[in-house]
């Protein structure tokens, strides 16, 4: 079983869902967030998701998109990123999956992202611009070094398409709650219940529910059978931190 | 519409041998692949083809003419420079072609609303009218400073019935209101986005250059009606590359004709004083699609300028990444300096105001002309007029940044 399949599965033998903080690299600011994952680290986070910044991310709502920019003008990229994450290889307890865009990925050189990014202890990673029919080379490359490649599906996601990605993927798959992008929403769309029920028929994984999370009532809401083994939140964790609050009252929340 | 067995028509993932793609999440693939099999239907049903060529002809004003520039040529003493006057249309651009097409496939589609995004606002009061035309519901998104610049195509989107959605974050440019545009068309399934020159994900670039190949058909037989044959030379201002591919489209498989693309070459060649994606960028991936692009040493999308607005973009239609690895087109670029003298030559000898965007081709055939013989003829597409661009040449001559070139 791979290891962020197993992180979710411990949380949900003990009876709860597994939490996925998603936080952009660089955030708060360049000298907060190590501190700020390290403290997400220690109260509770199952995996933590690290946003590589991308000028032009087009899956993500405006608080993700800003938290994007703010990083890019203060200097931050992956090559800085994957360096940090070896300087601190071992001191993170999570599971650890980088989110971000294609392009900086293939700047990168793929071969090299995967060798570095195993070197940094990372899980997984997250490339929403990167659709089944593409991700061979990529997937081919994480592969080989124990790394998972984690689906993103959503509402207007076919069944078909889900199986597509279903037969090869490891780790857990990564529901979005409503049609189109990343951002904080009030309620779960009511598709949502259908999704997941789509999404627990095709993958045999534990999913992922993301993309607007902010309180546990939003769950509370679904049925039984259409909760997710695991929380993300973005957009919600990233305004609250801006505000000055904490990670770890953010956390608290959940547990 | 015939069409080359060679080229133009992409593989089934969408490429263009390598470039092109669909590099998008699943949210949006799903609504691309909704919009590829619409669109086939689309071009195989006469009726609809029908209805697109009727409006080309009344409600457009095509065809349109090709003209030959007897003075300019004269002055310049070489080849014979015609060009296809694509500043005639409807609106006075190329861009109308396009969203007549989009906005009559978003009607076949049972689509209420079309949203686009614009720049300088040309592709925002096309699909404006178009959307009028059709009884569409219409929404522009417009980055805030664009707005300001550009106010009289504001107020011309908003007479023809449009909301211009002002995109408030970042560089509040044109990048944003695409990043605006898209959030609002994901999440709404009754939208149609019409997309303003031939890139993105597919099948927009194949979508754009059928509906623009009108371009090339046309001045093909034109040529061969006037001169009895081909032109030697087909040259087009590329942006995002829509009305060069338009051209091209009809001269592909005429392997003695050579085509020429011309970019932005902005200051100079230095990093973030051009757009110059083909002559100086390298592959990547932005905005949906695989092609060259201009990137700074992270993978982040570059810095790019231009004199003008409708050239400033930081990637390039598909196609023409393929077309410029096979060396079936080449790709060059020019100053603003030339495009300008272009400008005024224009103008001051044939009585034809070009837009910034067309002089960039114009100026590239003015250099070759001279070096060529006088029974040559060099097509230049002039994809649109000038008047939206007089102001700003008024201010650069009035704040001397700029001087007329005597007669
Ligand atoms: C008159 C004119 N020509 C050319 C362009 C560039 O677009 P493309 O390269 O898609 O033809 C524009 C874009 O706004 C334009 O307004």
């Amino acid at each position: 079983m791979h290891i962020l399949e197993e992180k979710i599965r411990k949380a949900t033998a003990a009876g709860r869902p597994a939490l996925i903080p998603f936080l952009t690299a660089g955030f708060p600011d360049r000298a907060l967030f190590w501190p700020t994952l390290m403290e997400l680290d220690e109260n509770g986070a199952d995996i933590i998701e690290i946003g590589v910044p991308f000028s032009d991310p087009v899956a993500d709502g405006p608080v993700v998109e800003e938290a994007s920019r703010r990083a890019l003008s203060d200097g931050v990229n992956l090559r800085d990123i994957l360096r940090e994450l070896v300087e601190r290889r071992g001191l993170i307890k999570a599971g650890v999956v980088l989110m971000g865009y294609l392009n900086p990925f293939l700047q990168y050189g793929l071969e090299n992202l995967a060798r570095d990014a195993e070197k940094g202890g990372v899980h997984g990673l997250i490339v929403p611009d990167l659709p089944f029919e593409e991700s061979a080379p990529l997937r081919a490359a994480l592969k080989e070094r124990g790394i998972a490649l984690i689906p993103l599906v959503g509402p207007n996601t076919g069944t078909e398409r889900m199986l597509l990605y279903a037969a090869d993927s490891q780790g857990y798959a990564y529901v979005v709650s409503v049609m189109g992008i990343t951002g904080e929403r009030a309620d779960l769309a009511p598709q949502v219940a259908a999704t997941m029920s789509r999404a627990r028929a095709a993958f045999s994984l534990p999913l992922a529910l993301g993309f607007g999370l902010r309180e546990p009532a939003q769950l509370a809401a679904l049925p039984p059978e259409a909760r997710p083994d695991a929380v993300v939140f973005g957009s919600a964790l990233l305004k609250h931190l801006d505000n000055g609050g904490s990670a770890e009252e953010f956390l608290a929340r959940w547990k | 519409m015939s069409q080359s067995a060679r080229y133009g028509i992409p593989d089934s993932r969408g490429f263009f041998g390598a470039y092109g793609g669909q590099y998008v999440p699943e949210a949006i693939k799903a609504r691309l692949d909704e919009l590829s099999r619409a669109l086939d239907a689309a071009l195989e049903d006469t009726s609809f083809q029908r209805e697109l060529e009727s409006l080309f002809v009344h409600y457009t004003g095509r065809p349109s003419p090709v003209f030959h520039c007897a003075n300019l040529s004269e002055r310049l003493g070489g080849a014979q420079i015609w060009l296809k006057r694509e500043d005639l249309n409807h609106l006075g651009a190329h861009k109308i072609n396009n969203t007549l097409g989009q906005c009559l496939l978003a009607r076949r589609m049972g689509k209420k609303r079309v949203i686009a995004e614009t720049g300088a606002g040309q592709h925002g009061v096309a699909t404006a009218a178009s959307a009028a035309l059709m009884g569409l519901e219409c929404t522009i998104c417009m980055g805030e400073v664009d707005i300001e610049r550009q106010h009289l195509n504001v107020i011309r989107m908003e007479m023809l019935g449009a909301r211009v959605l002002p995109a408030t974050s970042g560089q509040r440019t044109l990048k944003e209101a695409v990043d605006e545009a898209l959030a609002l068309w994901i999440s709404d399934p009754d939208m149609f986005y019409v997309l303003g020159s031939a890139v993105g994900p597919h099948p927009y670039p194949y979508m754009v250059r059928r509906f623009q190949s009108v371009i090339g058909r046309e001045a093909r037989a034109q040529m061969l009606e006037e001169l009895g044959r081909l032109p030697d030379v087909c040259l087009a201002c590329v942006g995002g590359g829509s009305n060069a591919i338009g051209l091209f489209a009809g001269f592909l498989d005429d392997a003695d004709v050579r085509l020429v693309g011309v970019e932005p070459g902005g200051r100079g060649t230095a990093y973030g004083e051009h757009a110059a994606s083909l002559c100086l960028g390298e592959p990547g991936v932005l905005h949906g699609f695989h092609s060259y692009m201009i990137k700074d040493a992270n993978g982040e999308a570059g810095c790019v300028y231009s004199i003008s607005a409708g050239l400033d973009y930081p990637s390039v239609g598909p196609e023409h990444a393929q077309l410029k690895d096979q060396g079936r087109a080449e790709y060059v670029s020019v100053t603003d300096q030339e495009a300008l003298e272009a400008f005024f030559a224009l103008s001051r000898h044939e009585g034809v105001i070009p837009a910034l965007e067309s002089s960039h081709a114009l100026a590239q055939a003015m250099k070759m002309a001279p070096g060529m013989s006088g029974d040559k003829a060099l097509l230049v597409s002039l994809s649109g007029r000038g008047d939206k661009d007089v102001a700003q040449v008024a201010e650069m001559l009035r704040e001397h940044k700029i001087r007329q070139p005597e007669v």
